[in-house]
């Protein structure tokens, strides 16, 4: 489902296996546990996370399939994926998804989660793909999409056109912080901007915390609501 | 004063006439309906167009019926019940079952290009007309619906300085610049409609569900829709 590297001071999280990494229960469990572990780790605070994938897709978003077999675990992957979210937000590091396949609906909120986004510009889209599929967008992704994508054009043309936003549109857009030529360059410029910001130094708690401030609109709806949508703050063990 | 024409799956909506197309109550009354018209007769694929004749698309609120209210106070009054009889039309727009595109033959000022801006797609001429907020020129504040509106469409502080505060009359090229708009590569008013409609023949292609168009619409614009009084909020699960 997913597997950790230590390179150094650098957490490498993949996706793994050929498939299209939906985002069911058991692999935000394992992502979730895997970034606890990330967390607890003595160096944490002065490493980076890398988060990329195996195949064609860096996610394909939340296993709508399953979903239609027990509507319960819409919620379910829901609520684990806001989590998730909370935890990357509330990590005591920079963040960097490389992103060299496919990232669409939750899949695609799952890499704009993290600090850096690099992506690779000959294959792969970022899709939100929710108007095309007639699928309700949850509030706190449109309060993701609001704190990362900074003109109202851009917004507007990934939620009201769904469109595949390929890397160098990415970059134009906002979304996206650099384009490269295939997967491997991709990962190599992740490490190489992962070991630049180690060499810069400072201390991962208050990178953290700073993170949280600037995020807080979408913590708000991360940690703030329960499944029901009712405003009780619920602890999901993110250091808040 | 303005008439709804249904062309295909194109509604497109005119002001009619060669005047400046200024917002009494009745023109506002008349605008409110056929826009509810559409809504009623909007399917899948459906496509709001609204345009203008002549040199202008709308100059504002008819700031002449008010003065002719005979006294300060009635004139206050008159601007007021303006002010809160427009509000509705915004929310309208915002809340429009299908894309909206807004082709400015002319001049759009104050009130006028709120009305624009309320569209999700804005194209104005490159070699006529101009966007102008007039209020700091003349004098008046502005509605809280109308700075919200700025702040949900206009993305940077000095896009909406100079909008706003300088009383400038912006042109074509300049517009695009500061995205206020999507393009203005028109010559001619018949140039702008027909960019619009081409756009809109595109948009209406994807036979988008318009209720879950409105609503992830809706969801990009918040604050907004909270003044309005439009439910923005989506559900806080998806609809899986």
């Amino acid at each position: 489902m997913c597997s950790l590297e230590k390179r150094g001071r650098l957490f490498i999280l993949k996706l793994t296996g050929d498939g299209e990494h939906r985002l069911n229960p058991t692999l935000l469990d394992s992502l979730r546990s895997t970034i606890n572990q990330i967390r607890s780790d003595q160096s944490s605070s002065q490493s980076v996370l890398i988060t990329t994938s195996d195949g064609k897709f860096f996610s394909n978003g939340y296993d709508l399939a399953l979903a239609e077999t027990n509507p319960s675990l819409s919620v379910l992957m829901d609520s684990k994926l806001r989590s998730l979210v909370a935890d990357l937000i509330s990590l005591p590091m920079p963040t960097i998804a490389a992103v060299t396949g496919h990232a669409s609906a939750a899949g695609c909120i799952l890499a704009m989660s993290h600090d850096y986004v690099l992506m690779r510009r000959d294959r792969g889209f970022l899709y939100m793909s929710e108007l095309d599929i007639e699928l309700k967008v949850p509030a706190w992704f449109m309060a993701l999409i609001r704190v990362k994508i900074g003109s109202p054009a851009a917004r507007r043309d990934v939620m009201l056109t769904a469109a595949k936003v390929t890397a160098d549109v990415g970059v134009k857009m906002g979304i996206v912080d650099s384009a490269y030529g295939s997967a491997a360059e991709t990962v190599e410029a992740a490490v190489k901007l992962g070991e630049e910001i180690i060499q810069r130094g400072g201390d991962g708690h208050v990178y953290g915390m700073m993170r949280e401030t600037l995020l807080r609109e979408v913590l708000v709806h991360t940690i703030g609501e329960d499944e029901s949508g009712s405003s009780v703050v619920r602890n999901t063990g993110s250091k808040l | 004063m303005c008439t709804l024409e249904k062309r295909g799956v194109l509604f497109l909506l005119t002001l009619t006439g060669d005047g400046e197309h200024r917002f009494h109550p009745d023109t506002i009354a008349t605008i409110l309906s056929l826009l509810e018209q559409a809504k009623s007769q909007s399917t899948r694929g459906s496509i709001l167009i609204t345009t203008a004749n002549g040199k202008f698309f709308s100059n504002g609120f008819d700031l002449a019926w008010a003065q002719t209210a005979g006294s300060k106070t009635g004139a206050a009054n008159r601007l007021h019940q303006m002010v809160e009889s427009f509000k509705p039309v915004v929310a309208a727009l915002l809340d429009l079952p299908m894309p909206t595109i807004a082709a400015l033959n002319g001049h759009a000022a104050a009130a006028g290009l709120m009305l624009a801006l309320s569209h999700d797609y804005v194209f104005m001429r490159k070699d006529r007309g101009v966007l102008y907020m007039s209020e700091v020129d003349i004098g008046l504040s502005m509605p809280d619906y109308f700075s919200a509106l700025v702040r949900a469409k206009i993305g940077t502080s000095a896009a909406r300085r100079e909008l706003l505060l300088s009383g400038k009359k912006i042109r074509g090229e300049e517009a695009v610049g500061f995205g206020i708009v999507d393009s203005a590569a028109y010559d001619s008013e018949e140039g702008v409609v027909e960019a619009s409609v081409r756009l809109g023949e595109k948009l209406a292609a994807k036979k988008w569900s318009g209720e879950v168009y409105a609503s992830i619409r809706k969801s990009l614009y918040p604050e907004l829709c909270g003044i309005l009084g439009l439910e923005a909020r989506v559900f806080a699960t998806p609809k899986l």
